[in-house]
Parts: structure tokens; C-alpha cells; sequence
């Protein structure tokens, strides 16, 4: 912890914001906006997949992503961790300002930017190893805890999943042997167990059944009040459910953002409404 | 339906399924053969001696001791030389080169190295310790076979972390570790077993390798522990034994096969046992 609270130390606490944009009203433009993005483009080798994205991430909010398949919503997502970085034909010109610094700066420190922007992915990735070390994985790249409190963190943090109940006799166990549902919720305790202060969720029910998927969506209702939560989803009603504030993307360009009950019920532009009422997509 | 046609396709069926059951079977009756003929000419002379005594001279008793106790040293010695730079190797090829220029150029030569005739490798140690020291040794014969273990090691090494899936090294990358975290923790974790038992296979196969061995490590009739002389050793004890003309020596040379045998049996029995749990454990 104390490695990445000094790090947050040294930065200055400006906070760039975006001239409020049209669809969201007054009660939204004072919101802190934890992530702000401006003219970010972002490019597949050649070809361009983001055109001039601008997008504030409201703090302890949950903000949903949402679109056509290729309209660039995951990408997006990447670029909040960077992990687009991991190959080398990927790349991101603009700028994603977060807590006053600009995460595109070729100086960012990216093991320290990824241990505070969590993510989850569209197909649970638990590690070839138990519960247990699941979860202590992450804590231990940057703590290092003795064991009492890393037994706590680690049932803090399937507590906050759901999951205590369903695991806490076999947290020795290899974290394979859980069924889709409960590996989605083993990463999303291990990407918590890291407290990181936004959480990215890739698709994170496309795998699951409906009822998987309601226990996952009533996780993340739950964890707004400690995480800024940004959500890409292929699910409308999803979207609709879960999140404060929702972007729609399309070819690779921020059609609308607004309040989720404004974009689904007084959507601004014919092209989201075409969407969202099912006109093609 | 055309019943003549379907009668005339079911008839086919049969025959090429006959012709592929018999192949199966005829490379199954050489297996049992082998070891059949093992079994008889070897389990005779095979007795508690073979594993005290030494080598004898013609005409009197003795046993193999000296020949396992090298066969044993000189393997370790390989597979301890080859494994690490081959796991290293390898992962340089899956987590690190990948489809550079210079991981293609790494592969094809190593892929050259995994098809090279053993009497290759035995003529360059040969050439570049045995003729430079002045002298045969346990040592050359281990490079010797290190060099085979290599090109086995580095092949399942990259074939292994590649298939760990790239959504598991983003999962570990996106917690916030560095690299090394990535492949030591996660990578190599995932593709243990498979890693195991590509070591353990090229373990059994330079087990029974006889050619590097004749030109570098030679043989002893006598025990010895010294790495810089000679050493006795099964196969070239085999060798050795099975064209001399004394009846002793041949049984000896039966009872050495059969113990080699039944050794790479062993490793690779283990090898698979492993690499189904590894598949058991992913399903």
C-alpha cells in the first residue's frame, strides 16, 4: 500500500473537467469526474478504432459502455488500464487524465496504474492455483501482509464478492474446480482485494446464465459505493439496471453520453435510438 | 437411398477399418515382441549381483553396478545441463520473441538440433572436448546429451506457454504485475505439467542413446566416480557385451536391455500420467 499512497502523494490534486457536455444536467456536471478523456484516438496498426473520444468517468459512479459489436467500446475500456500496451502494433494518442495525471504519458508506471484501475474480463480467468492464492495474488505483488491480516483481506474480499459462502471450506482448493459463475466472482474479489479505485467490467456476464448474471449485476450495485465502475456490455437491459451514466459508441465515435434513464428513455441522437429500440445492431 | 450404393460404402467401411485395425495391431505385436524377447533372454541372468557387482572379465561373475551407477550420472548430468537453458530458451520463444525474425531463425535451427543424427552430436563433442582435453569423460558424455535434451526441452517448453491462454496473462498483467510475475507466476504455472513431462520424455530418450556416448564418455571395466575419466555405462556396456562372442557377457547384455527398457517404460508412463492429469485438471 504504502508504495502506491506515495506515489498518489506526489501528484498535485487538480482535476481537469470537461466542459459540460450537452445531455447530462446540472446535478451531473458537479459530480468529480475521477476519469476524464480527451481527444483519444486510438489506433490497430493502421487502422483507426477511436475517433476523438471525449468522456468524463464520474466518481463512485457506474458508468456503462454500450454499442454494436467493433464500435470500439472495449477498446475504449483497454485504454483505461493500458492494457492495449501489451502489444506492440496498439496505440493511443490524447489524453486520459487520472487524479491529475495524464495515463497516456509514456512515464506512467504501469504495473502501479493497473494495481489502482482494476479489471475484469469477459471470460473468467481464474489462475492455476487455490482460492486462497487467487486472491493473495495480487495483495502480494504490493503488500506484504502477515498471514492473520491476509486471511482477513482475502475473506473481506470474497465477502464483498458474494462468494464467502460458497468457497470458505475449500479456499484450498484449486480456483478451476468453481463453476462460471463463481470464477467471475473469485476475479472480481481478486481484482477488489487489490483496492484499486476503479473497476473496469469487460463484458463481465457474457459467459454466465441469467442467474449468474443477476448476482453479478447485484455486485456491482453493491460496490459503487466504494468503486468507480465502468461497464461494457452487450446487454441494454443490462446497461439499463446497472449504471448511472451511459456512453454509446459507434464505428469507433462517442455517439451520446448522458444519464442512463435520459439515454434510454429521451435519447438525443436518431442513432442511438435506432439502437437501443432495436433498429439494427 | 440407393441400397447398393449404401451396401457397396458399408463394405468399404469394413475392409479399410480391417486394414487400419491390423497396421495398429502389427505395430502393437513389434512392441510385444521386443519386450517379450527381453523378458525371456534377459529376466534369466537378472539377480540381486546385477546391481552390487561390477563388470567382469570374461569367464567369471559379476554384474552391471558400475555401468547403471554412469548411466545414472551421466543422464542427470545432461538433463541438468540441457533443462534450464531449454526452459529458458523456450520461454524467450513463447513469452518474448514470439514471431520476431529472431525467435523464426531460434526455432528453425532448434527444430534442425531436435532432427540432428545423435552420431552428430557425438562427432562435435568429440571433436570440440574429447580431442581438446586429451582424454574421454562423464563429462563430454553429459554435454553430449545435454545437447540432446535441449532442442526436446525448448520445443515443449514454447509449445506449453503457448497454449496458456493470452486472457490469463492480461488477467495477471491487469493486478498490477510486472512481467516476470506474469510468466514465473502465472505462465509457468499453467504449463508445469506439461513442462514436466517434456522433460521427463527427452530423460528417456537420451537414457538408451549409445552413439554420443562411444565417442565421448567411452566405457570403463572398472567402477569410478571421476568425471574426468571414462565411465561405464549401460548402453555401451550393451554394445560392448552383445558382439562379444562370451556367453556370459551376452546374458549380461540382455539383462542391461531389459533394465533400460523397463527404466524408459517407467519415465514414460509417468510422463503420461502427468500430462492426462494436466488435461483432467483443465476440463
Amino acid at each position: 500500500m504504502n508504495e502506491r499512497t506515495a506515489a498518489l502523494g506526489g501528484v498535485a490534486l487538480k482535476k481537469p473537467t470537461i466542459e459540460a457536455q450537452e445531455s447530462h444536467g446540472t446535478e451531473a456536471a458537479a459530480l468529480p469526474e475521477k476519469i476524464s478523456v480527451r481527444n483519444l484516438h486510438f489506433y490497430y496498426g493502421e487502422s483507426l478504432a477511436l475517433k476523438n473520444i471525449a468522456l468524463p468517468v464520474y466518481e463512485k459512479k457506474v458508468t456503462a459502455l454500450i454499442g454494436p459489436s467493433g464500435c470500439g467500446k472495449s477498446t475504449l475500456l483497454r485504454v483505461f488500464n493500458r492494457m492495449y500496451d501489451l502489444y506492440p502494433k496498439q496505440r493511443a494518442e490524447g489524453e486520459v487524465w487520472f487524479d491529475g495525471e495524464n495515463i497516456l504519458a509514456q512515464r506512467q508506471d504501469l504495473n502501479l496504474l493497473r494495481a489502482r484501475i482494476g479489471m475484469v474480463f469477459q471470460k473468467p480467468t481464474p489462475f492455476p492455483m487455490s482460492i486462497y492464492d487467487n486472491i493473495a495474488f495480487g495483495i502480494r505483488l504490493y503488500e506484504r501482509l502477515p498471514k492473520s491480516e491476509m486471511d482477513d483481506r482475502v475473506e473481506s474480499s470474497l465477502k464483498r464478492a458474494a462468494l464467502w459462502d460458497e468457497v470458505k471450506d475449500k479456499l484450498h482448493s484449486s480456483g478451476l474446480g468453481l463453476s462460471g459463475g463463481q470464477q467471475q466472482r473469485l476475479c472480481i474479489a481478486r481484482t477488489i482485494a487489490v483496492r484499486p479505485e476503479v473497476v473496469l467490467l469487460d463484458e463481465p456476464t457474457s459467459a454466465l446464465d441469467p442467474i449468474a448474471t443477476a448476482k453479478i449485476e447485484e455486485l456491482i450495485y453493491q460496490l459503487k459505493s466504494d468503486y468507480t465502475i465502468v461497464i461494457v456490455t452487450h446487454n441494454m437491459q443490462q446497461a439499463a439496471r446497472v449504471a448511472d451514466y451511459t456512453a454509446f459508441m459507434y464505428l469507433g465515435e462517442l455517439v451520446e453520453f448522458g444519464q442512463t434513464q435520459q439515454v434510454f428513455t429521451r435519447p438525443k441522437e436518431t442513432r442511438t435510438e435506432d439502437y437501443i429500440t432495436g433498429r439494427f445492431g | 437411398m440407393n441400397a447398393a450404393i449404401y451396401r457397396r460404402r458399408r463394405w468399404r467401411n469394413r475392409a479399410v477399418m480391417t486394414l487400419a485395425s491390423a497396421a495398429a495391431m502389427s505395430g502393437l505385436l513389434v512392441l510385444f515382441l521386443i519386450l517379450g524377447t527381453l523378458l525371456v533372454k534377459g529376466v534369466g541372468s537378472l539377480s540381486p549381483a546385477v546391481f552390487t557387482q561390477m563388470t567382469p572379465p570374461p569367464g567369471s561373475a559379476g554384474g552391471l553396478f558400475n555401468a547403471i551407477y554412469g548411466s545414472i550420472v551421466v543422464t542427470l548430468v545432461g538433463t541438468l545441463l540441457g533443462t534450464p537453458v531449454g526452459i529458458l530458451a523456450g520461454t524467450y520463444l513463447a513469452e518474448f520473441g514470439r514471431d520476431t525474425r529472431l525467435a523464426t531463425v531460434v526455432r528453425f535451427i532448434n527444430d534442425v538440433l531436435l532432427s540432428a543424427p545423435s552420431i552428430v552430436i557425438g562427432l562435435f563433442v568429440y571433436t570440440v572436448m574429447v580431442v581438446r582435453m586429451g582424454h574421454f569423460s562423464a563429462w563430454a558424455g553429459g554435454v553430449a546429451l545435454a545437447l540432446l535434451v535441449l532442442p526436446v526441452v525448448v520445443r515443449t517448453t514454447e509449445d506449453m506457454l503457448r497454449l496458456v491462454p493470452d486472457s490469463m496473462r492480461e488477467a495477471s498483467a491487469a493486478l498490477g504485475s510486472p512481467r516476470w510475475v506474469v510468466i514465473l507466476k502465472v505462465a509457468y504455472r499453467a504449463a508445469r505439467a506439461g513442462i514436466i513431462t517434456g522433460v521427463l520424455l527427452a530423460v528417456a530418450r537420451i537414457a538408451g542413446e549409445t552413439a554420443p556416448l562411444l565417442f565421448t564418455m567411452l566405457n570403463n571395466q572398472f567402477m569410478s566416480t571421476d568425471m574426468n575419466a571414462p565411465m561405464a555405462n549401460l548402453p555401451v556396456v550393451i554394445f560392448q557385451f552383445a558382439l562379444s562372442p562370451y556367453k556370459d557377457w551376452q546374458e549380461l547384455a540382455w539383462c542391461g536391455a531389459l533394465i533400460i527398457t523397463a527404466a524408459v517404460l517407467a519415465l514414460n508412463i509417468v510422463a503420461r500420467a502427468l500430462s492426462v492429469a494436466r488435461t483432467g485438471s483443465e476440463s
